[in-house]
């Protein structure tokens, strides 16, 4: 039987991203469908959604699967070849440790640095390098976070290593630095140089002004509040 | 080899509980050790360096850290007894899904039922109760969020009905009043001894969260 994929996404979100790069890690044929999150987000996304509203969506033969660590995990299960998960349950928990870390400290505190206002900038910004270094002692001398390829806190650092970067040279900020950050540095440019990594992220000239309008509209609303 | 399980843990935490459900589930003997939180261990320190909290997991030396990573483990190694998550990947899915909706929710929606007066408080309310209403439909007409058995979103869920007391006392409001299916399902689930072992009492709880309000300064 033929398997139907499909993933409702965004062009520009890190989270969409991430299920794209776990079917491309897979070798899996899928059909990408650019949903509207900013203006109008379709009748099939609101259905398959109903819970979050929100993008990405696996779409696997008809039933949906969200929340893009739930469909990294699902496509692991699913496709067993080119495993991005170690075996060894203590190795997976500690994947999936780095994993949180990453989602629910580094990505957020890194974007709040980006468009906090100038009173709070610094103390984010510092408690973000806290958390750089933290991450960076995940590597462990390692190329990368899987060990000689791409695992999935890889797929999952790619909102750092990645679209915080683009995000960062907006902000004229430089916290991900070489010379800070030698060895998550290094992580970050070998990870975007990987071929069937460079093929499905966003390019950089649409990613930069995309952000910056992001980041002036959080800024307005925060402004606001 | 003889298994060495240790649990770093604190009675009133529904993350903890988490874990101890699922430790006893699988039958496994382990020790219980209780971290006093104002001053916390230096096993505690060194085993979780990176968020300093409880529970950690530490089997044969090594530490696992937050309770869901744990339940899985858990999970994985003692595979052969009392199955917590399904094998089918979908199925698998849809359960993660409903934890992490769990863990999203509840403790931050729950903690500002207790912390907040007035219209914040009112309106944690009614996003609790929303919340709740939408884990009663998942659930719907099965026993268990597992289906027949305890399954992981029960074990990631029940350890707030400890809480309910607390919270309804400080917010003024029936539970049950508005999800009676959901209070039928977590009574079902306290029928177990492993649910039932590792829960505290509710009026415990209640004294507890007086005690926190207190020391916090909240009214």
């Amino acid at each position: 039987m033929g398997e139907e994929v499909k993933v409702f996404g965004y062009w520009a979100s890190p989270y969409s991203y991430r299920a794209e790069l776990a079917l491309k890690l897979k070798g899996v044929s899928y059909e990408y469908i650019n949903e509207d999150i900013f203006g109008n987000k379709s009748d099939l996304l609101l259905k398959y959604n109903p819970v979050h509203k929100k993008v990405p969506v696996l779409l696997h033969n008809g039933k949906p699967i969200v929340e893009s660590l739930v469909i990294l995990e699902y496509v692991e299960e699913t496709w067993k070849h080119n495993p991005y998960l170690p075996q060894d349950p203590y190795d997976k928990a500690t994947a999936r440790f780095w994993i949180k870390f990453i989602d629910e400290k580094c990505f957020p505190t890194l974007w709040l640095a980006a468009w906090s206002a100038e009173n709070e900038r610094e103390k984010v910004t510092n408690e973000a390098c806290e958390y750089l270094k933290t991450l960076e002692s995940a590597l462990n001398g390692k190329k990368f976070f899987g060990g000689e390829t791409i695992g999935m806190v890889d797929i999952v650092a790619s909102s750092v290593g990645y679209f915080i970067r683009v995000t960062q040279e907006i902000m004229g900020q430089n916290l991900l630095s070489a010379d800070k950050f030698p060895q998550l540095f290094q992580w970050s440019e070998d990870f975007a140089n990987c071929s069937i990594v460079k093929e499905s992220l966003p390019p950089r000239d649409k990613l930069l002004p995309f952000v910056k309008g992001l980041i002036a509209k959080y800024q307005q609303d925060n402004a606001k509040a | 080899m003889a298994e060495e399980v240790v649990l770093l843990d604190f009675w009133p935490s529904p993350f903890g509980m988490r874990s101890r459900i699922a430790l006893a589930e699988k039958g496994i003997k382990y020790e219980h050790k209780e971290e006093d939180l104002r001053n916390k261990s230096a096993l505690l320190l060194q085993m979780n360096p990176v968020h300093k909290k409880i529970p950690v997991l530490i089997h044969n030396g090594k530490p696992v850290c937050e309770s869901l990573i744990q339940v899985q483990y858990i999970d994985e190694v003692w595979h052969d007894k009392a199955p917590l998550l399904p094998s089918d990947p979908y199925q698998k899915a849809t359960a993660r899904f409903w934890a992490d909706y769990v863990d999203k929710k509840i403790y931050e929606v729950g903690g500002r039922v207790w912390k907040t007066k007035g219209e914040k408080q009112a309106t944690a309310k009614k996003e609790l109760i929303e919340t709740l209403k939408l884990l009663e439909k998942e659930l719907g007409d099965k026993p268990y969020f597992g289906g027949e058995s305890l399954g992981y979103v029960d074990v990631a869920f029940i350890p707030f009905y400890s809480w309910f007391y607390a919270l309804e006392k400080c917010g003024n409001f029936s539970i049950e009043a508005e999800c009676p299916k959901l209070i039928a399902w977590a009574k079902r689930c306290m029928q177990k001894e492993s649910v039932a072992k590792s829960l505290p009492d509710q009026q415990k709880v209640y004294d507890f969260i007086l005690e926190m309000k207190k020391h916090f300064g909240i009214e």
